[in-house]
């Protein structure tokens, strides 16, 4: 497929084939966080991020820290679409969150009387697409850090370096990012109408 | 012992392993005498789950074929 360049084998070309080798295997994780960031503007974001890593190649010592790099890219890519449209969303008080618990609000609220599983029936009424919505409510510092630990499975520490975050500041924003989930899963089975028992 | 506000604090971190000797031995001290919260942190476990499986999205065809085509361009340069 790319036959015409086989013969080339100076450093630049196997720099450029290494780039593609160790950038084809993240495109759909980079795309997915993308979406959770940016929602459709997710392309173009993926697209700044590979351009940019391109040309900061050289900057990537081992191979194995490519994801967390392009990641860290990527994270940066999101922050200056977010800046240049000003579609940050607000910045919402979470003291009233800080509290809050979702386990023991349905304990409390008991919204499926009859169910002997009812935290989980909770869990079970959401799909996909309504749990893409509750995640696109939360502010970007909070919705980054939950989707890199929880999503793709970084570590805190990682998530602190990728955004040139202190590890405390992580930490406090997946601590809050969490309640705020909580809260906003409530908020939005209330909304929709999702807290009544389904008719048998 | 920690009050059933801290246990429920430290829950995620405890599951994330992020909690030292000290605060991972406070909240299992605390966890071996509250069912509440130990149903707190089986919650948090099925909401952790939840979420990564949730969040997840399959790249479309057409946008993985565009962005094929953007490295495809790199490494031609």
């Amino acid at each position: 497929m790319h036959g015409a360049r086989a013969e080339e084998t100076g450093p630049a070309d196997a720099a450029r084939r290494r780039f593609r080798e160790l950038a084809e295997p993240e495109l759909p994780r980079l795309y997915r966080l993308a979406r959770r960031l940016v929602g459709e503007d997710a392309e173009d974001a993926v697209q700044d991020c590979l351009l940019n890593a391109y040309r900061k190649l050289g900057q990537l010592e081992r191979d194995a820290a490519a994801p967390a790099w392009l990641t860290r890219i990527l994270v940066n890519c999101c922050r200056d679409r977010h800046r240049r449209r000003a579609r940050q969303p607000q910045e919402v008080g979470v003291d009233d969150v800080e509290q809050f618990s979702l386990y023991r609000k349905l304990a409390d609220e008991d919204p499926f009387p009859y169910s002997d599983s009812l935290h989980l029936d909770f869990l079970h009424r959401f799909g996909r697409e309504d749990v893409q919505a509750v995640l696109a409510t939360l502010p970007e510092h909070y919705r980054a850090p939950l989707l890199l630990v929880y999503v793709d499975g970084f570590h805190a520490k990682e998530v602190a370096h990728m955004m040139k975050t202190p590890l405390g500041t992580i930490l406090a924003r997946l601590h809050r990012g969490r309640k705020l989930f909580e809260r906003r899963l409530w908020d939005y089975a209330e909304a929709n109408d999702m807290l009544r028992e389904p008719v048998a | 012992m920690i009050s059933c506000a801290e246990a429920v604090r430290e829950l995620w971190n405890y599951l994330d392993g992020l909690v030292d000797d000290a605060e991972r031995a406070a909240v299992e001290e605390h966890l071996s005498v509250c069912r509440r919260c130990c149903g707190e942190l089986e919650f948090a476990e099925e909401l952790r789950g939840f979420l990564a499986a949730h969040a997840d999205e399959e790249l479309p065809p057409d946008v993985h074929a565009r962005l094929a085509a953007t490295l495809n361009e790199l490494e031609g340069r």
